[in-house]
């Protein structure tokens, strides 16, 4: 394998890395801030994808649907909490799990029925699609360029509003004590609804941009959940630094795995065995990695624990 | 008066009558549709140790459920192909026979756990979750593309196995054995409650520190009682397999897990009874909001959610008028 | 999940025209209808009963059931069919893991299996049974169509890549059997990936001059969009159920130029093709797919078994299936002894009419293919 190869293997671990950063962002910072484990989070990225194919269709714009999709899924984030997360923080984890369980079969059937049961069409905007030559001659997508780009952008944005604006001080006091801030005059309750509502639109923004790559349909949330999961137990729950971290790790450690592996099996096997020897390792990969870290440093990462 | 023996009392008996009511409207799905609710409830039980009793919220119990499937089909597969289980380091053969299958799925569910507990037992709260969820996930890609057993097609066996004096391919006969087997399991788990081991457990849930104050190790507790879980979620698995005469990779999807967590959260986690009510109001349901629409789903979704927000402690709790399963 | 299409009678002209021995029959259909993969069973019911509606024969009851995809929930519905609704004849099901879990058990039980899609290997050779019937291909046929046309369509050096699951391994050694360039890379995905940057940019590095993908569903979708955009511009081949009318809409220009294999194409010159595309659109306002296409056929071959042998007499019935007279939208149809298809293969090519993309036939692949492993089949 060639060094130009493993560098562009390593930008497509960087661009999935920081998709996945997108969703574990949102998914920390809800329990960081509620304590609240919410397995809809995944549907919130397939509503994102949807509403930005639906609204690219309309329209014509990726754009327009790009805002469409942040706005939709800000808005289907604030009315979910405040409907049903509500009235889950003062219950166990127990009932937040099954509750957002429900809201999963709930929000990709009513999905399926809205839109039917065919995959949606979104494509790259055409400004960005197309390959472009980077230093030492490698071909790279534009597009996957500016989600790496896009994608820093809003963690910067991210950790600014975090840790320089009044929103973010009452965020950051909110995960250290709830009940202080609450005394302090603060309106909990609305800035839970604000702070799922941002998880929610950030989830919404990464499901529209890989939307364009990828097909958007029901059941696309899933996978991408269970990855945001692994990513934040790497990190440290509640920790935005520690998701941008394993989120990188993951994505990296995945795609150089899935590169990587067959070859080097292929050193040892017959070709066809090795493919499917290093393929099936390659799937497993980042569970061991999570397996591994926990042993090490069980509260993840950047963890308090 | 004390409603919920009560309650426990009418669910056996709805499961009892299910023959009947098959046999007199001529309906003999019915009966496999029991045998299904049972052989759920039985891997609700088993989570149930873990979640209601240890407070170990496992979303990762589909890979126990699906070890016992698989324990079943690498054991009666052999049989099937006239082929030797293993030549090496000694000759054994498979088996057909259910109880040396138990046995088996049992001890593999149980080794098992004991790994992915001691790993996971490290953490607690919503890591644990988590990890149990991954280590499901691991155990569903390895399944996926493991080609020995099938890989995604997974492995049929084609006759049912069979249990010393039954026609197990008689499915009042089988749901018997199942009933029969979570029955016990029932059983088992009521003196486990009302254990030393029990009562420390309880205690190691709800208060750590006294516990260790007490000279007990908590995290070794947690551990006895997540094997234990693992074992009889693998058994489940097992009868399940038998139920299909079918295991694949599905049974390990996470999904699976959610929806063994739903049996015993919608039936009252903690309670005795809870993962029976639990899966057969869901197997109930699956059943008949399938019959209105093609978005069947949507509707359990809503119904869930509606009794996770407005009956608490599931539907025992609610109807037996206390929302805390431990008094 | 019994949402039961009880057909009753249309019209008792039609009935007392249609069948010598009227001898009721029903049929349980168990097909994916919710979750990612309902599009492929929602066609093949459309397709089914498009010409069950179409025949208006009152002897034919069709029950539906929703399998979720799952195969567990698949076995039980073939219980519930055969135990409690006491069916005759199963068919509708897409995967072939839900095959392998349903149709070993469903034809020990004396129930006649009319697959519509799914024919794996397993049926095909030394598990063949003279109660089950592919009316679809066997699950090799369209790999190997694809792989007899690669070398004739410039393809040289191939590149071949599929997910790492039995129907993903059969999929490449069936493109292998008839495929006369050189493999240079043979490449596993984990199923239901939806990133391929990684392969994308190994096959840029590997200096093939063509790709062959088998990615069923979403899976096609997604590679086929990051592969158009990539710019590596090889020319891209595969089976049909890669590039098929339920999917290419999601594709869109990404898909067009793509070669696949097929045993049918909406442009398939046939009159009973012409019959079926017009009054499908008709009926559901959408171009057909191939399993539409399956789905059809089978309620057809089934009909035409109904008209000449009871039900009731398995094996006169089973022998009536097996004459296979009806008229095929693929043209060309017999059965080879293993209870197979026996028909030409085409390789179509995406193309955009209007606002809607399709399949055009550009060349025949091969010509009476039949059941790659007729000759392990003994029966």
């Amino acid at each position: 394998m060639s060094a130009m190869l493993l560098i562009e293997q390593a930008l497509n671990g960087l661009q999935y890395g920081i998709m996945l950063f997108l969703m574990a962002a949102g998914l920390t910072l809800v329990f960081g801030v509620m304590g609240l484990i919410n397995l809809a989070h995944g549907s919130l990225y397939m509503l994102g994808a949807f509403a930005c194919a639906a609204v690219a269709a309309a329209t014509g714009s990726f754009w327009l649907g790009l805002v469409a999709s942040l706005a939709a899924a800000a808005a289907a984030g604030a009315l979910i909490e405040l409907s049903v997360i509500r009235r889950l923080y003062a219950r166990d984890h127990l009932d937040q799990v099954l509750a957002t369980f429900a809201l999963i079969l709930i929000l990709s059937e009513g999905t399926r029925w809205l839109f039917g049961s065919f995959p949606l069409y979104l494509d790259i905007p055409a400004a960005l699609s197309g390959p472009v030559r980077l230093p030492g001659g490698i071909d790279y997508p534009l597009y996957r360029l500016a989600l790496i780009g896009f994608g820093l952008a809003v963690a910067a944005g991210l950790f600014l509003l975090i840790g320089r604006t009044r929103l973010g001080i009452r965020i950051r006091a909110g995960e250290a004590d709830r009940e202080m801030i609450a005394a302090l005059g603060v309106d909990i309750s609305r800035l839970y609804t604000l702070v799922f509502a941002l998880g929610a639109a950030l989830a919404g923004l990464a499901g529209a941009l890989v939307g364009a790559l990828q097909s958007v349909q029901v059941g696309m949330g899933e996978p991408v959940l269970i990855l945001a999961f692994v990513v934040i137990v790497i990190g440290g729950i509640g920790s935005i630094r520690g998701a941008l971290f394993g989120a990188l790790l993951v994505g990296m450690t995945d795609t150089l795995g899935r590169a990587l592996l067959p070859v080097a099996f292929a050193t040892v096997l017959p070709p066809a065995e090795a493919g499917s020897v290093g393929a099936a390792l390659a799937s497993m990969l980042i569970y061991i990695l999570m397996a591994g870290v926990l042993v090490i440093r069980p509260g993840g990462l950047f963890g308090r624990a | 008066m004390r409603r919920e023996p009560l309650l426990n009392a009418l669910i056996l008996l709805a499961l009892l009558a299910v023959p009947l009511a098959a046999q007199a409207l001529d309906e003999p799905f019915l009966v496999t549709l029991a045998t299904k609710a049972a052989i759920l409830a039985l891997a609700g039980v088993g989570l149930n140790l873990a979640l209601g009793l240890g407070g170990m919220v496992s979303l990762g119990h589909a890979a126990f459920f699906g070890i016992g499937g698989y324990a079943m089909a690498v054991l009666a597969a052999p049989v099937q192909a006239y082929e030797p289980l293993m030549t090496w380091p000694m000759d054994l053969p498979g088996t057909k026979s259910m109880p040396a299958i138990w046995l088996a799925a049992m001890a593999a569910g149980a080794l098992a756990a004991l790994v992915i507990g001691a790993l996971s037992l490290r953490t607690g709260g919503v890591y644990f979750i988590m990890i149990t969820l991954a280590f499901a996930q691991m155990l569903y890609y390895f399944a996926v593309s493991w080609p020995a057993y099938g890989g995604e097609d997974g492995i049929s066996i084609y006759v049912r196995n069979g249990f010393p004096g039954l026609d197990t391919l008689d499915p009042l006969q089988f749901f018997g054995l199942c009933l029969g087997v979570l029955l016990l399991a029932l059983g088992a788990m009521h003196l486990i409650a009302r254990s030393r081991f029990g009562l420390a457990l309880d205690g190691a849930r709800q208060n750590p520190e006294r516990v260790a104050a007490l000279g007990l190790r908590p995290a070794r507790l947690k551990l006895i009682a997540f094997v234990v879980s693992g074992a009889v979620t693998a058994l489940a698995g097992a009868l399940f397999a038998d139920l299909n005469r079918f295991v694949s990779p599905s049974m390990l999807h996470w999904q699976t897990s959610g929806e063994i967590m739903v049996f015993v959260i919608l039936g009252g986690a903690g309670r005795l009874f809870g993962p029976v009510a639990g899966a057969a109001i869901f197997v109930l349901l699956e059943h008949l909001l399938g019959g209105i629409s093609d978005y069947w789903k949507l509707f359990l979704g809503l119904a869930l959610l509606g009794i996770v927000l407005f009956a608490r402690g599931g539907l025992i709790g609610a109807l037996a008028g206390r929302a805390v399963a431990h008094d | 999940m019994a949402f039961k299409a009880t057909l009753l009678a249309a019209g008792a002209a039609l009935a007392l025209a249609g069948s010598a021995a009227a001898d009721p029959v029903k049929v349980g259909m168990i097909t994916t209808l919710s979750g990612g993969g309902a599009s492929l069973g929602i066609d093949t019911r459309d397709g089914f009963m498009l010409a069950v509606e179409a025949a208006a024969n009152p002897d034919l009851t069709v029950v539906i059931e929703d399998d979720q995809q799952k195969p567990e929930i698949a076995v039980q519905l073939a219980d519930k069919l055969i135990q409690s609704d006491k069916v005759d004849v199963l068919t509708g099901i897409v995967w072939s893991n839900l095959a392998m879990a349903v149709v070993p058990a469903a034809t020990a039980q004396g129930k006649t299996y009319l697959s519509t899609n799914a024919a794996p290997s397993q049926l095909a050779g030394k598990g063949c049974n003279p109660g089950y019937f592919s009316v679809s291909y066997q699950n090799d046929n369209l790999h190997e169509a694809a792989g007899a046309y690669a070398a004739t369509a410039g393809i040289k050096r191939a590149f071949i890549m599929a997910p790492n699951y039995p129907a993903g391994k059969d999929s490449l050694s069936g493109f292998k059997r008839f495929y006369e360039g050189e493999v240079v890379s043979e490449v596993y995905t984990q199923l239901g990936q939806t990133d391929y940057a990684g392969e994308i940019a190994q096959i840029r590095a590997s200096g093939a001059d063509g790709v062959f993908i088998f990615l069923p569903g979403g899976m096609g979708i997604s590679f086929v969009k990051q592969y158009a955009d990539s710019g590596v511009g090889l020319p891209l081949i595969g089976p049909a159920f890669s590039f098929d009318q339920s999917i290419l809409q999601a594709m869109g220009d990404a898909a067009v130029g793509v070669l696949n294999g097929a045993n049918w194409s909406p442009d398939l010159d046939t009159a009973a093709n012409a019959t079926f595309v017009e009054s499908f659109r008709a009926a559901y306002g959408r171009l057909p797919s191939v399993y539409a296409a399956y789905g059809y056929d089978t309620a057809n071959l089934l009909l035409s078994a109904m008209a000449k042998a009871p039900v009731s007499d398995a094996e006169a019935f089973r022998a009536a299936l097996k004459e296979a007279d009806f008229a095929s939208v693929r043209g060309k149809f017999s059965f080879a002894p293993s209870n197979h298809p026996i028909q030409d293969l085409y390789v179509r090519e995406v193309v955009k009419e209007g606002d809607i993309y399709t399949n055009k036939i550009v060349g025949t692949a091969m010509t009476d293919r039949g059941n790659p492993y007729e000759d392990a089949c003994k029966m």
